[in-house]
This record gives C-alpha cells, sequence and structure tokens, in this order.
C-alpha cells in the first residue's frame, strides 16, 4: 500500500478551478451582455455564439483542412508529394489487408448485429420480462469497449492443452474432444472474432430501437392478421418487417458508422497485430506512433470519405421520418 | 413471436369467437412456436449475459484460483475475496493502481461534460431566438460538422497544444505547456470540441421548440438575452441537458482514442481505459488484475445505466452518429 490519496489534491482543485471559472466567465457574460449600452442583437448574438464558433474553427475546421493538406505532404509534413499517400494506401499489401479487414467488418458486423438485434426485439415483444430482458443485453452498450474487450478477452483465453482451461470458449472446445489454440492469433479468424464483439456491443442498440418501432405498429393490423390465421413467420415477413424497414437501415447506417471508426477494440484485443489492424487503428499508429503524419492523415481523410455518404443517406431518412410524425 | 404472451389478452377482450374458429392443431402449433421462441429469447440473453458473468465472478476469486481454473468450477467451490479489486486499486505501479487513474477518469469527464453543456446551450440559444444574418449557415455549417470522423482534427489539434500557432514563422499563439494537473486542460478542449456538434444540434432542435409567447412576454418586462436564458431557457430544457449530459459523460468516460492521444498516455493525467488497454497489452495474463480492473472501470457506467436508463436510452439513440 504505497498510495495516498493527497498525489490527486492537485487533480480535483485544478478541475473545481476549471468548472468554477467556465461557469464564472459564462455568468459574467450574461450579465455584462444585458447591460443597456450592449443591447444589440448582433453583438449579443455574436458573444452567445463566440465560445462555439471559436472552438469549433479552431478544434475541428481548420484541422479538418489541415489534414487534408498533410495527406500531401511527406512524413515531416515540408515536402509535398502529391497523392503519393493515397498511392501507398492502395498499393502496400499490409495496407491492403488493413483495408480487407475494414471492408469484413462493415459486411459482417452492422448486418449481425442488426439481425440479432430485430430477432430478439421480436422475440420478447409483449413477453412477461421485457424490461429485464431488455436491459440484460442492451447492457453492453454502457461499458466502455475497453471492458468489452478484457470481458472477450478472457472468454478467448488460452492454456497449453496438458493444463485447466480458463478461457470460457477453449473449454467449451475441450468439452468438444478439441485441442485448445490461441485463437486471437489465427489469421483470418481473429478479425471475425473482434467483430463478435462489436455485435455483441450494438446488438443492444438495434434491439431498443426496432423494439420501439415494433411496438408503433397498430395492434388491429396484428390482430387482423391473426385472427385470418396467419402463422408467425407470416406475420413476421408480412407485417412486422415491412413496417419496420426504415427504421432497420437507420439502425444498419448508424452501426455501419460506428463500425469504420473501430478502434478501442482492434487496440484493445490485438493491438492491430496478427493481420487484425482496421483503418482507425493503422491511422492512429501511422500517425502517433511511426511519426508518418502524411500517411497517417492520408488514412483519416479516406475514412472521412468512406463516411460522408452514409450521414447523408442517414440524415435524409432522419427528415423524412421527423415530417412524418 | 408474440403470441402467447398476446393471446390471452386478445380473447378476453373479443369473446370466445377467434378461439373456436382455431383449431386444436393450430393452437398446439402456436404454443410450440411460442416456447421455442422462448427458448431462442433465452438462448440470445444467456449468450449476452455469460462473458461479463464470468469476468466479474473471476474478479472476485483468489488470484490463485484465477489462475489454474475456470470460473465456471467456482459455483462447486465458491470462494470470494475482495483482494484483486484492493491490489488493482491500491497496491503498487505494476498492480495497475488504479485508483489514480479513477480519479483522472473523474477529472477528464465531469469538466467536459458542462463545458459542452454551456457552450451547446448558449450557441443553440442563440441560432434559435436572436435575429441575425447568416444565422442558418452558421446552424447549417455545425450540423455538417457532425459527420467529421475526430480522426480528421487530432493532428493538427495536437500540435496545436503542443507547438502553438505560428503563421510564417511568427509564433502568433504559444504552445500550451501545460504540466502536472494542469495538463488536463488539453483533455477538455478536445473533448469539449468533439461534443459540441451534436449538443448544438440536438439543444437546438429542444429550444427553437419552446413556445414564442413566452420570449416575447419575457421582453416585454424588459429583460435581456442574457436574462431570458438564464431565467427562463435554462430551467426549461433540463431535461435535454440531462439526456444529452448522460450521453456525453458516458462518451468521454468510455472514449479511449481521444484521452491517448491527448493525455499521451501519460500516468498523471491518462483514464482508466487507456490504463487498462495498456495492461491489456503489457500484461495480458494477469486476469486477476484485468478482471477487477475493467469492473472498476465499469461501475460508474454501469451505476448510470441502471439508475437512470430512461435518459440514457434518449441520450444514446440521439448520439448514435458521434464520433
Amino acid at each position: 500500500m504505497d498510495y495516498s490519496f493527497l498525489n490527486e489534491l492537485p487533480k480535483i482543485v485544478w478541475m473545481l478551478i476549471g468548472i468554477a471559472a467556465f461557469l464564472a466567465v459564462i455568468g459574467l457574460m450574461l450579465t455584462v451582455m444585458d447591460l443597456p449600452r450592449t443591447r444589440r442583437d448582433r453583438w449579443q448574438a455574436f458573444l452567445f455564439l463566440a465560445p462555439a464558433l471559436v472552438l469549433l474553427l479552431g478544434g475541428l475546421v481548420y484541422p479538418m483542412l489541415r489534414t487534408t493538406t498533410l495527406s500531401l505532404y511527406d512524413r515531416s509534413g515540408t515536402e509535398f508529394v502529391g497523392l503519393a499517400n493515397y498511392l501507398w494506401m492502395f498499393q502496400r499489401p499490409e495496407i491492403l489487408l488493413v483495408l480487407r479487414n475494414t471492408l469484413l467488418w462493415v459486411l459482417f458486423a452492422p448486418v449481425l448485429a442488426t439481425a440479432v438485434g430485430l430477432l430478439y426485439a421480436v422475440l420478447i415483444d409483449r413477453s412477461r420480462f421485457e424490461s429485464v430482458a431488455k436491459s440484460l443485453v442492451f447492457m453492453p452498450m454502457a461499458i466502455s469497449l475497453v471492458g468489452a474487450s478484457i470481458i472477450w478477452r478472457f472468454v478467448f483465453a488460452y492454456r497449453p492443452a496438458d493444463q485447466e482451461q480458463y478461457g470460457l470458449f477453449n473449454q467449451v472446445v475441450v468439452w468438444l474432444g478439441g485441442e485448445p489454440r490461441l485463437w486471437l492469433l489465427e489469421q483470418p479468424l481473429n478479425t471475425f472474432l473482434l467483430i463478435l464483439v462489436l455485435i455483441w456491443v450494438q446488438a443492444g442498440f438495434a434491439m431498443v430501437v426496432l423494439s420501439a418501432a415494433i411496438k408503433a405498429i397498430p395492434a388491429e393490423i396484428t390482430e387482423a392478421a391473426r385472427i385470418d390465421g396467419a402463422g408467425a413467420w407470416h406475420l413476421f415477413t408480412r407485417i412486422t418487417l415491412p413496417a419496420v424497414w426504415p427504421t432497420l437501415l437507420v439502425v444498419l447506417i448508424t452501426i455501419t458508422v460506428q463500425t469504420l471508426k473501430v478502434f478501442d477494440i482492434v487496440r484493445t484485443m490485438t493491438g492491430g497485430n496478427y493481420g487484425t489492424s482496421v483503418i482507425a487503428n493503422e491511422m492512429y499508429s501511422q500517425a502517433f506512433q511511426q511519426g508518418q503524419v502524411g500517411q497517417g492523415s492520408a488514412l483519416a481523410v479516406f475514412l472521412f470519405v468512406l463516411v460522408i455518404p452514409l450521414v447523408i443517406v442517414q440524415i435524409r431518412r432522419n427528415r423524412k421520418s421527423r415530417e412524418l410524425v | 413471436m408474440t403470441t402467447t404472451q398476446t393471446a390471452p389478452a386478445a380473447e378476453a377482450t373479443e369473446g370466445p369467437a377467434p378461439r373456436a374458429r382455431e383449431g386444436a392443431a393450430s393452437r398446439v402449433r402456436r404454443r410450440l412456436s411460442g416456447s421455442a421462441a422462448s427458448l431462442a429469447a433465452l438462448a440470445i440473453a444467456v449468450l449476452w449475459t455469460i462473458p461479463t458473468a464470468g469476468l466479474f465472478v473471476s474478479s472476485l476469486r483468489p488470484a490463485e484460483q484465477i489462475r489454474t481454473t475456470g470460473w465456471w468450477t467456482f459455483f462447486s467451490s465458491p470462494q470470494v475475496t475482495l483482494d484483486n479489486y484492493r491490489d488493482v486499486l491500491f497496491g503498487s505501479a505494476s498492480d495497475g493502481q488504479l485508483i489514480g487513474y479513477f480519479v483522472n477518469s473523474v477529472v477528464i469527464t465531469l469538466p467536459s461534460t458542462v463545458f459542452v453543456l454551456g457552450v451547446g446551450a448558449l450557441a443553440a440559444y442563440a441560432l434559435s431566438w436572436i435575429d441575425f444574418r447568416g444565422r442558418d449557415w452558421i446552424f447549417l455549417g455545425i450540423f455538417a460538422l457532425q459527420i467529421v470522423p475526430l480522426q480528421m482534427s487530432l493532428v493538427p489539434l495536437l500540435r496545436f497544444f503542443s507547438q502553438g500557432v505560428s503563421v510564417g514563422g511568427v509564433q502568433v499563439l504559444p504552445a500550451w505547456e501545460l504540466t502536472g494537473a494542469m495538463a488536463f486542460t488539453n483533455v477538455w478542449v478536445a473533448h469539449t470540441v468533439f461534443g459540441l456538434p451534436l449538443a448544438v444540434f440536438l439543444l437546438h432542435n429542444f429550444v427553437s421548440q419552446l413556445p414564442k409567447s413566452l420570449f416575447e412576454a419575457a421582453r416585454v418586462d424588459g429583460a435581456g438575452h442574457g436574462r431570458i436564458f438564464t431565467r427562463i431557457v435554462l430551467p426549461l430544457i433540463v431535461p435535454a441537458l440531462v439526456s444529452l449530459g448522460i450521453f456525453q459523460f458516458l462518451w468521454v468516460w468510455n472514449d479511449l482514442l481521444v484521452a491517448l492521444i491527448f493525455t499521451g498516455g501519460d500516468g498523471g493525467t491518462a483514464p482508466l481505459t487507456v490504463r487498462l488497454a495498456e495492461l491489456a497489452g503489457t500484461r495480458g495474463e494477469a486476469w486477476h488484475r484485468l478482471t477487477a480492473g475493467a469492473f472498476v472501470s465499469m461501475i460508474v457506467p454501469l451505476a448510470v445505466f441502471f439508475l437512470l436508463q430512461r435518459y440514457f436510452v434518449r441520450g444514446l439513440l440521439a448520439g448514435g452518429v458521434k464520433g
């Protein structure tokens, strides 16, 4: 026990100073603004917006442009290299592997997470334990992806065959008569095991959103179909699925955007080794570990380009559904 | 399917007619599909819960047992200890000494949340209720910024903190060079920036819905925008602030990437997530530390989740595309 809480005091004091200073500045601004001399709409609007505009222009807009230009320069950012960093991205086998992995993530994670979420939402709809059942599957959404990754690393933990297994997955393999293996080292299977973690996390999100959509289906419609003798499968394909289809697409796109940016899982599960790296992880390792700022920036720009069409579709859908309400 | 559970209710309201129409065979089939459905739901629920349960059970077992046997043997020879938590929180630095990182997580998260709510609410008010030229364009611009992956800002923003701004070789703004506890300021600013577009957008949706008569009455009484904002708008948007606050709080608490870059993984400022990812990388087989450590990082989000579930869900759905 060589721990003393005194070490923490400066941090907490600084936090309180930070919050107090922030509130004081805003309070002062709001008071001064109402003094008769300064009461002009333009001036006041500027004061209200100034903090947000300074932060956004300095922290997002300028950096965005800067990253785009950096992607056209060499590693130190001094020599213009044109599109060399982008060509590098599509020519180097290890980066092509990164792009392939990202593709695998996007192909599997959103669809499977949404499918599980939908299936579960339908199964538990109006059951007696619905809220408990929802909590259980939604819970992974609350914890960090780092925490989720540690949970799953433990599931895939490996011990040599002559020792007792403590990883659940290998134990099941042993019970079924197989040999325990270092699953996270086996390519390309390991990428799918990482994808499984994201499915585990995002299925809860899909489930909650789709469950709300299912509840919005008018009861008369399902009742009428049931009286006409429609079976469960019929009911699902002819009524539930068409009714929740727009919501399903929104969920799918939302999870796809999250999947494209996945970083924490790869970082914590394998560190991006053993052929599991994805774009966001490669961007981090190029720009912040290997000092290849140009190549890292090119990866960031590529990620941005991939996200744009998805978000545009989503905004369109959002607006449409809002008009309906 | 929903059949078994809803059938009794439907029959009660519609009388015996549907039941009579329904053949015995279909009734049997319905019950079968009902129990198959329950079984499938149960299977998913169990599959989704077991990994977490296994980690939690393990975190309570003596280190020696974690190393040698599976957590499922716990139920045949239960032995509970809090030693893992004590070691990982207060033990030597190589054990994790997570209490310091826990404090770091709090010190990073609270201001990042307060700043985003404050700055976001101010901007949302101006964009909703003050008339000035270019208002719609500014709103559209902030709205569009939501789609920018934060990877696009990381390098330049980090350079801004470490090198300041220089135009043509002339230093316009100096580097921040904050040391000790003051170094947290970098992370606060970064998180505030990344949280703002969503915050302005959501709060604008809420603030602009407030009835116009409210503002007209206040103006007639001679109140300025500052007064209207603090006395009328803020109290009315508390629910939105709470939902957004919870979302931002959890987002920052659970974040790895931003913290990794803007704290540089330094023990003085790095949060739990950074430390845990590091422990998992360097001491991947030290499960007595990792199991307890993971739960230390999950306590706060889980408490928020179970206590404030409604706000949590609302905030989360709204923030689906962030990051």
